[in-house]
Order: C-alpha cells, then sequence, then structure tokens
C-alpha cells in the first residue's frame, strides 16, 4: 500500500517535471526541496534580524546613560535624541523572542529540515501533499511582512513579552501598542496554519510513503524527532491560534475573555499560552536531537547507541511535554496545590533528556571520531544542552523557583537549550547536509573557525548570566540603575554586551561561507561524509523526483564499522541485502 | 563583582538557598561527568591512522541504569522540593497571627495598605503609603497582593520572596525577616513601559522602632 503511493505519486511528479515553467520549478514550487531551500533562506534572513535586535537590547542594558551609535537613524518613536526608549525596548524584548522562536528556529529546524529530509531519508519522491506544503511556505511571507511592518505603525510592534501575558497584551491603554500587537496576533496565526499544514504532511509521508523495507524502526531517528515533532505541533499550534484569536477579540470587539473587568481570568491565559508553549519547547528542541544523533552516529562511524531507547525518550518526551506547563506559572498565583504536580511531570521529564545525552556519549565512546565541522557542532549541542538540561533543574524545584524565577538565570536557561542546544544542532546541519542541498561543500577552515568563534562567545554571553540571576537581576528590565542588590553588575553586563557583538559578528563568517560555497564551493560527491541514510544514494542536489527508482530498505540506519563488511566502514539502508543486519537496529 | 545570591535574611531563604546548593552540587557533579566525559572521548577516540571504530548498538543494562539512577534522584528531589514548597506556599498553613497588609500594585507603583497599631486590616485605622514598606523584624508577615491594572510580580531578593500580583485576584503571601534592614521590592514581571522602575523601598524595623513608626504615621495622616 505504502508502496503503491510512493510509486503513484512519483509517477505523477516525475511526467510533471518537462512542462514547468521556471516560476513554479523555483518560486511556487511543489518540490520538497525546493520549498525547503526557500525555507532556509527565509529563516537565516529572521535569524539575522532577531540576532540585530538582541545587540540593541545588550547595547542599552551594558550602557544605560550612553546614546546608542548611529541612533538617529532611527524613528524619534524608538530612538529619541540617541537613546533607545522603554517602549521600544520593550518592542525589542517581544519581537527578538517572537521572530527567534516563530520565525527563525522553528521554521528552521521544521520547515527546512522536516521537509527536506523526510521524503528523502524515507525513499519517497516527494510529500504526501505537494501542494499543501507550497502553501505552507508561502503563508509564512505574510506573517514576515505583518512582523517586520509591526515596528512601524503607531504605537511600535508588540511590546508584552513574546509571552504576551494579558492584561498587558489586551488592553492598549496601558501600553500604547494596539495595531503593533494585532499585527503580532495576525502573524501568529499564519504561522500556526503554516504549522498545522506541515504537521498534516510530514505525519501523512511518514506513514504512507516509506520506501519498501524502510520499517519504523529502520528510520533514522531525525525522521523519528521530525515526525514526533509533528505530531506536537499539529496538537499545540491550535491552542495558539485558538488562544491568539481570543485575545485579539478582547483587544477589538470588547470580549473579556482575560480581562478580570467584564468576568475574564488572565491566568487563563496563560495556561493557554504554556500548553502550547510548552510542546513548542520540545518542537524547538527533538529536531535538534535527531539531527545531533545522526551526525554523532557518522562522525563516531558507530551505529547509534541504543538506538530504541532514543527513539522511546522522544516519544516519552512527547507524552510528558504536554503535562509540564504549569512549571512556567509556579508563581504566578495559580494553585499552589498544582506545584508539586507539575514540579514532579517536570523532573521527570529531565529523565528522557538525560538518556539521550548518555547514548549520545555511549555513540561516542570507541569511536573513530572524524572531527569536521558538523561533527563539531553536534558535540557542541550535546556539551550545550546538558548546561541548560542542568539548568532547569533549578526551576523545577519549587522554591528555588520562587527566587530565580522571572531572573537572568531563566535567560541562560532558555538561550542554552534554544541556541546553545537547537541553533548548534541547526548549524551542524546545515554544513552537514549542505552537500547534499547545493551540491557543493562550505569551506571546512571557515566552519571550523565558526565554530570555535560561536562556542567560545557563546559561553562568554550566556554563562554569566546564571550569575546576574543569582544576583537577582530581573528579565526585561530597560535600565538596572536604581537597584541596591543589583549595583556591581555593570562589568558584567559589559562583558556579555561586547561577547555579543562577538558571537553576531561570527555570524556573518558563517554567512559568507554560506553564500561564498554556493559558487564557489567545492564540487560535493554524492555521498561527501560516507554516511548509510538514504539521502545520500542518491545525487547530490537530488533531482525532481529523488530517484530515479524507488529503493528498497535491508538495513537500520546507522550501520557504521560493520563487521560483515570489510572494503569500508558503512553499510548503506539500500546496499548488500547479503549482510545480516541486527534487527530493528539492536 | 560576585556571582552570588544576595545574603538571606528571611526563614524560608534558609531552605531555599539550601536547595539551591543541594542541586548546584548535584548539577555540578553531572556537568564535571557529561563535559569531561566528552573532552576525554574527543582526545581518546579522535580518527587516527588504522583505527577502527568498535562494532555496538548499545547495552541494555547501561540503558537501565541511566535511567533508574536519575529517576531516583528526581524522585528525592521533587518530594523533598514539594514538601517545602507547600509549607511555604499554602495559604492554609499560614500562622493565622501573623501581621497582615495588603499590597497593590499599579503601573507602576506599589501601594502598601497598613493594618495599623490594632494589627487588624479593614479597620479604621487602616492607611495606605506608596512604596514605602515598613514592617518589623521577626515577626510572620502575611501580605495580600492585589494587582489595579496588568500583572506585576513582588520580589524582594534578600528575603527570597517572590510572587505575581494578578489583577482580580487576591495572593496570599507569607515570609519574615530575622534580621532589620533596608531592602526593596522589584516588579519582576514586564508591566509595560515603566516596568524596570516600579520599586518601592522596604524598611524591617526592630519591633519598638516599627511602633515608633506607625504611630509617626497616624500623626502624620
Amino acid at each position: 500500500m505504502a508502496t503503491m503511493i510512493a510509486e503513484a505519486t512519483g509517477q505523477a511528479i516525475l511526467t510533471e517535471e518537462h512542462k514547468q515553467s521556471f516560476l513554479r520549478k523555483y518560486i511556487f514550487s511543489t518540490d520538497h526541496k525546493v520549498i525547503a531551500i526557500q525555507f532556509l533562506f527565509l529563516t537565516l534572513f529572521f535569524l539575522m534580524i532577531g540576532g540585530f535586535l538582541a545587540m540593541m537590547m545588550r547595547y542599552q542594558i551594558a550602557w544605560p546613560d550612553q546614546p546608542i551609535p548611529l541612533g538617529g537613524i532611527f524613528p524619534e518613536s524608538m530612538v529619541a535624541s540617541g537613546y533607545i526608549l522603554p517602549e521600544f525596548y520593550n518592542s525589542l524584548v517581544t519581537m527578538h523572542g517572537s521572530i527567534m522562536v516563530f520565525l527563525a528556529i522553528m521554521p528552521m529546524l521544521v520547515g527546512v529540515y522536516a521537509n527536506y529530509l523526510i521524503p528523502l531519508q524515507l525513499g519517497a519522491h516527494d510529500m504526501a501533499f505537494p501542494r499543501l506544503n507550497m502553501y505552507s511556505f508561502w503563508i509564512m511571507i505574510p506573517a514576515g511582512i505583518l512582523t517586520l511592518s509591526s515596528f512601524f505603525v503607531i504605537g511600535g510592534a508588540a511590546g508584552a513579552g513574546w509571552t504576551l501575558y494579558a492584561p498587558l497584551s489586551a488592553r492598549p491603554d496601558l501600553t500604547g501598542v494596539a495595531l503593533g500587537q494585532q499585527m503580532w496576533l495576525a502573524s501568529v496565526v499564519l504561522i500556526g496554519l503554516s504549522s498545522i499544514f506541515g504537521s498534516l504532511n510530514y505525519i501523512t509521508t511518514v506513514i504512507n510513503m516509506r520506501a519498501p523495507g524502510m520499517t519504523w524502526f529502520r528510520m533514522p531517528l531525525t525522521v523519528w524527532a521530525l515526525f514526533i515533532t509533528a505530531i506536537l505541533g499539529l496538537l499545540a499550534m491550535p491552542v495558539l491560534s485558538a488562544a491568539g484569536i481570543m485575545l485579539l477579540f478582547d483587544q477589538t470587539i470588547g470580549t473579556s475573555f482575560f480581562l478580570p473587568e467584564g468576568g475574564g481570568q488572565p491566568l487563563l491565559w496563560q495556561h493557554l499560552f504554556w500548553f502550547f508553549g510548552h510542546p513548542e519547547v520540545y518542537i524547538l528542541i527533538l529536531p535538534a536531537m535527531g539531527f545531533t544523533s545522526e551526525i554523532l552516529a557518522v562522525g563516531s562511524r558507530k551505529p547509534i547507541f541504543g538506538y530504541k531507547a532514543m527513539v522511546w525518550a522522544i516519544i516519552s518526551i512527547a507524552f510528558l511535554g504536554f503535562i509540564v506547563w504549569g512549571h512556567h506559572m509556579f508563581q504566578s498565583g495559580m494553585n499552589p496545590a498544582l506545584g508539586l504536580t507539575f514540579t514532579i511531570s517536570t523532573l521527570f521529564i529531565a529523565v528522557p533528556s538525560a538518556i539521550k545525552t548518555f547514548n549520545w556519549m555511549g555513540t561516542m565512546w570507541r569511536g573513530n571520531l572524524k572531527l569536521h565541522t558538523p561533527m563539531l557542532f553536534a558535540i557542541g549541542f550535546v556539551a550545550m544542552f546538558a548546561i541548560g538540561g542542568l539548568s532547569g533543574i533549578f526551576m523545577a524545584s519549587t522554591p528555588v523557583d520562587i527566587y530565580i524565577h522571572d531572573t537572568y538565570f531563566i535567560v541562560a536557561h532558555i538561550h542554552y537549550v534554544l541556541f546553545g542546544g537547537s541553533l548548534f544542532a541547526l548549524f551542524g546541519a546545515i554544513y552537514f547536509w549542505y552537500p547534499k542541498m547545493f551540491g557543493r561543500m562550505m569551506n571546512e577552515t571557515l566552519g571550523k573557525i565558526h565554530f570555535w568563534l560561536t562556542l567560545i562567545f557563546f559561553n562568554l554571553v550566556f554563562f554569566p548570566m546564571h550569575g546576574l540571576g543569582m544576583v537577582g537581576m530581573m528579565r526585561r528590565i530597560y535600565d538596572a540603575s536604581g537597584y541596591r542588590h543589583l549595583e556591581g553588575i555593570a562589568d558584567t553586563n559589559a562583558l556579555i554586551t561586547w561577547s555579543a557583538f562577538a558571537l553576531y559578528a561570527s555570524g556573518f563568517l558563517f554567512a559568507f561561507n554560506f553564500f561564498w560555497s554556493l559558487w564557489r564551493g567545492k564540487k560535493a560527491a554524492d555521498n561527501p561524509w560516507d554516511a548509510t541514510t538514504l539521502e545520500w544514494q542518491t545525487p547530490s542536489p537530488p533531482k525532481h523526483g529523488n530517484w530515479a527508482e524507488v529503493p528498497v530498505v535491508y538495513h537500520g540506519p546507522h550501520e557504521y564499522s560493520h563487521p560483515g563488511v570489510t572494503d569500508k566502514d558503512w553499510l548503506a539502508q539500500n546496499e548488500r541485502p547479503d549482510v545480516p543486519s541486527p534487527a530493528g537496529g539492536h | 563583582m560576585d556571582w552570588a545570591l544576595p545574603p538571606n535574611y528571611s526563614t524560608h531563604g534558609v531552605v531555599i538557598d539550601q536547595l539551591f546548593w543541594i542541586i548546584f552540587w548535584l548539577t555540578a557533579a553531572a556537568f564535571v561527568l557529561v563535559e569531561g566525559g566528552l573532552l576525554w572521548f574527543i582526545f581518546k577516540y579522535r580518527s587516527r591512522e588504522g583505527q577502527k571504530a568498535h562494532y555496538t548498538h548499545g547495552s541494555n543494562k547501561l540503558e537501565v541504569i541511566w535511567t533508574a539512577i536519575p529517576v531516583l534522584v528526581f524522585a528525592v528531589l521533587g518530594a523533598y522540593s514539594g514538601t517545602k514548597w507547600a509549607e511555604i506556599k499554602n495559604a492554609s498553613g499560614f500562622p493565622p497571627d501573623a501581621l497582615q497588609f495588603q499590597v497593590v500594585g499599579k503601573q507602576f507603583e506599589w501601594n502598601i495598605t497598613y493594618p495599623g497599631i490594632d494589627r487588624q486590616l479593614g479597620t479604621a485605622d487602616d492607611f495606605t503609603v506608596l512604596n514605602q514598606f515598613h514592617f518589623p523584624v521577626n515577626e510572620d508577615i502575611v501580605v495580600n497582593l492585589e494587582s489595579e491594572d496588568v500583572i506585576h510580580s513582588f520580589f524582594i531578593p534578600e528575603l527570597r520572596v517572590k510572587s505575581d500580583a494578578v489583577p482580580g485576584m487576591v495572593i496570599p503571601v507569607w515570609f519574615d525577616s530575622r534580621q532589620a534592614g533596608e531592602f526593596q521590592i522589584a516588579c519582576a514581571e514586564l508591566c509595560g513601559l515603566g516596568h524596570y522602575r516600579m520599586r518601592a523601598s522596604v524598611t524591617v524595623h526592630e519591633t519598638a522602632d516599627y511602633e515608633a513608626w506607625l504611630a509617626s504615621q497616624a500623626t502624620a495622616q
């Protein structure tokens, strides 16, 4: 059945290829690979914008009493006589978070790599619903335009934090932001729609379009992670969309879902937001874990240690991810009796993460480690994600959370997970799959320099923030002067800001390498990393339709250094049916 | 600068700091194990001429071990945290004779209503002072937190107390100070453009001084 569908759609796509115009082929394309590359350019652009907003915030935090260089180029509503205004600072905080989560990291993990890898790693010709896939990209364009243009409307961009806590977000009279907030909500509803379209597609494709022999436990961990992520997205995004529309009604047509004056409840927003928001955290990390597993196996020349344990860990993270949302709300005034429940579920969700970390180390143990750029970023992911995971234990312990909640300790934690975690894995993924996507290699020396600069400056930016949190520095404050307990943090903040500038600058080294290699990179072989999964068993870049003939799968996904193979240290999933492979990858 | 917790003055703070340091040492051990392990593996197993990787798909025994150890540690930590949390936060367990205040957050100020000399809120001698919170040392304090507009968060770092103030709700918060001193209330929840300057002074008096301060306020009213 699965094969039949795969073959049928493949046929249709292959015959369609000949009559495609330029517009159909590269702009309004239904080819999953083109859509993935479109997502890649879009999200890299937003990564740059989101980073720029952070640089402005960092300047303000380090030097609140100094005018910002080139402040004159900003409108008076943002920067007045050289100084960033507090209301603009709130917009920076809000939009940095929103853009990074919704327009950079999430669509880069899922829009780019779920799109690119699922059909290629499963041996399918394309997605189950190619046209829906195209819509899922193009919906992002108005969402991005709404987000960016909201900076320039009267009242400026949304300023209630990316978590949009009501009533601050619901009552324009309290912030001066009306239209900007509504544009944010409209944008997020569109992004939700894009994500739902994508998720439907990924789930259907994984269930129905696996190549012959691609059993569930022969799927690469990347596909497992992206599949479970799609289920999370499908279940979580509609909650955010619904809540966003309720908030929009509160703002515009006088309902009071979240406004106590009309009988509403501000905490309802937080429950809805975090019921989406916590699965969202795992949407942002599971694919990164998948890429890391893949790259670590390739780089270590070993099968993944505990493949099945890794799969079950992903599944249990996804399940537990739906019952931990209250840990964002320990100090919110919700019934403290709920605290214990959420403490326990939160501590337990750390278990599968710990299992994964140990299995990654197990994968490297007694390996033959090829320390190329993707491998360095994958190891960097494990090292940084471990710190982010460990700092999370502080917050899970409710009494400790009383003190560190809403301080820079949280800022440190989220960035270790989202930057040290997700973005490190993404950099690894970009370097790793770049040759397949574009048929050329990225420059290895520049890649290594980029890795080391990122690792060093990332830690100089975010590690000291744990210290700021211990001192008690509150999040999202425009100016820390005037607080007795915050005297003496100026040097730390200046160090963080200088390091942030260096971190941002190292991103341009990456961008240079990325674009330079598009034209000047070394021509890539079909399988430059000697990898086993199916995407490497087809030309770089793969043709429209991916395969001349559908591959047949005989082996688990990570058969490196198999003792039955003597001429090389890898065994592709679709070669040599005579070599016995342990059942189910175990 | 010292990256350290500020000195603690409250009873609950003792428990909070103790838990903080327990978790600190636990996570420090795990940190050394993971980061040290990674560095060691990178050095020991880096690719060299003629090296072959060891072919294995894992070990069920190890999976059980590294699942069971975190589960046990987290179960103990969770149970201990939960017990202490309930002691600190459950309003039914608050001392009935605690001195009660009403604190109302509002963009961007703290309004503190005092129970007056009769120690009872809701009586004629209550009075409200803007951005000044005075209370006596070594006495159980319960603040009834409210907000007039948006969510604020009542944070006194040295007393290890923090709770959101939510419009439409009254949230009781219990704490004390075991030493006289001068602190500040900071707002810890983004509440608008003046969030960063929404602070109030906190003065913890010796008992006699508190009564004197109350009397001076009574004359001022």
